[in-house]
């Protein structure tokens, strides 16, 4: 009957005592006044189409289940509308929270294919949708500059993008030098 | 007319010049003729993206949305952007400066033997924001064919109005802003089944669980088509691509045309109110087809 559903039972080892003051420390200083009421999860646009809960990464989040949390692929069905910010009855940031986990995750190693192939434009172009053929004959075609006048037309615009995308690690952590379980 | 003129640098972000320089074109034609200068913000790059490269690294995030408004601060402007996700990267980032002296030394020392020099003083600006602040009454003095008739369904778009706390408006919610400006050129702001919803696109949502977010747009454009609107009057260029992106999905996944309600940006209204040319505003050149509302108003 319960084939493939185990039971919730949560061990100590599972249990990350700092994972908490981590979220606390990166901004979201209010999350520990939650009282599950659930308003976040019924206004959120993902939530009423999918099984992400919002109150439940919340709630894990207050466990200290840290790589449960980490890993779930719920955290990535946010799309940052900011209703249940607006509306936590506890003035908790919790979109802000969300987007504190994200990092976490990238972080660990935990990153959906598409959102790295984006992360490689950037890297690359300076940009995360970068122009193509079709779009620069439709700006001629609108008087407009074929190449917008950004890092596309700006050999050293660009490098000092690059640099900083070095500088601040982020071309380590989306080429997948940063090790896993740090 | 008007006795004096503001200029901005304008930031393009990513869609809307690489994937609908249409809306681009569009701003350029009619903000000047409000009284509003641009200028290229030259070297700019991706804003970047609050909802995905924020997602994977924050001080990334905002290390080159503090490039992008250090380019506007050396040209001596404020910023505009017409992307609500640009603006709050902008705004957000801001916030995050001021409110805390350390992060902008974090990013000074990443800036290190660039040249860059930021202050965090100036301000970002969203196209609507500076239109909002003319008022409606300044619009309604520039229109000269009063858009009678035309139903259009309002989409304010998420991050123009939330969070809240960091945004100028003067409501926190149930906004008419937009419906304002847009009723100044004569069409209808139509009432409609959950206005305030999300388009889907946002946070990565788009990029990689695709079925989710059209999902989200296929709700509110239902309720569209529900309402019998000639058009979506958008103002954010990520906004814009999903209903424009989502309709031609969605049609082909039922196989039939069901979806086909045009998507103009608000200054694309504004241009047709003022009697400019279509081709211009670069309403030929959209996913969904424009001509039916063309008609309506050019006939």
């Amino acid at each position: 009957m319960t084939d493939g559903i185990s039971p919730e039972i949560i061990s100590n080892e599972d249990i990350d005592p700092d994972f908490v003051d981590k979220i606390v420390e990166a901004g979201a200083d209010r999350i520990r006044t939650c009282i599950q009421c659930g308003t976040c999860s019924a206004v959120c646009p993902s939530g009423q189409r999918t099984a992400f809960r919002t109150r439940e990464i919340i709630r894990k989040a207050l466990l200290g289940l840290k790589d449960e949390v980490l890993a779930s692929p719920d955290l990535w069905l946010c799309t940052t509308c900011y209703d249940c910010l607006e509306r936590c009855p506890r003035q908790i940031k919790v979109t802000d929270a969300i987007l504190i986990m994200r990092n976490m995750a990238a972080d660990h190693g935990f990153m959906l294919p598409e959102h790295r192939k984006a992360s490689q434009k950037l890297l690359a172009t300076g940009h995360a949708v970068p122009i193509d053929n079709a779009n620069r004959e439709i700006r001629k075609e609108l008087g407009l500059k074929e190449v917008p006048p950004t890092t596309h037309s700006d050999n050293k615009a660009l490098k000092d993008v690059k640099e900083i995308l070095k500088r601040t690690g982020f071309k380590d952590l989306i080429d997948g030098q940063k090790k896993e379980g740090k | 007319m008007t006795p004096e003129t503001q200029t901005y640098s304008f930031f393009l972000g990513c869609v809307m010049p690489n994937r609908f320089p249409n809306l681009e074109a569009s701003i350029w034609l009619v903000l000047p003729k409000l009284g509003i200068n641009l200028e290229d913000l030259e070297g700019a790059s991706c804003c970047p993206a609050p909802g995905v490269i924020r997602s994977f690294n924050e001080p990334t995030w905002l290390a080159l949305a503090a490039r992008n408004l250090a380019l506007a601060e050396m040209s001596g402007n404020d910023l505009i952007t017409g992307c609500n996700g640009c603006y709050a990267t902008f705004k957000e980032a801001l916030t995050e400066i001021r409110e805390h002296p350390k992060r902008l030394k974090e990013v000074k020392k990443i800036f290190k033997g660039m040249g860059i020099k930021f202050s965090g003083k100036g301000e970002a600006k969203h196209i609507i924001e500076v239109i909002s602040d003319l008022g409606p009454d300044k619009i309604r003095e520039v229109v000269t064919r009063k858009l009678d008739g035309i139903k259009v369904g309002v989409h304010y778009g998420c991050h123009l109005l939330k969070p809240s706390k960091n945004r100028p408006w003067k409501q926190t919610q149930k906004h008419t802003f937009l419906d304002e400006l847009v009723e100044a050129t004569g069409a209808e702001s139509t009432k409609y089944k959950d206005k305030d919803l999300c388009c889907g696109a946002g946070g990565g949502v788009r990029g990689s669980q695709v079925e989710v977010s059209v999902d989200i747009a296929k709700e509110k454009l239902d309720n569209l088509v529900e309402a019998g609107v000639d058009c979506i009057v958008d103002v954010c260029s990520f906004c814009h691509l999903q209903y424009e992106t989502a309709q031609e999905q969605l049609n082909m996944e039922i196989g039939e045309k069901k979806y086909n309600i045009p998507v103009i940006y608000y200054t694309q209204l504004l241009g047709l109110a003022m009697e400019l040319n279509p081709i211009e505003l670069g309403l030929d050149k959209h996913v969904v087809d424009t001509k039916p509302l063309l008609d309506k108003i050019l006939s």
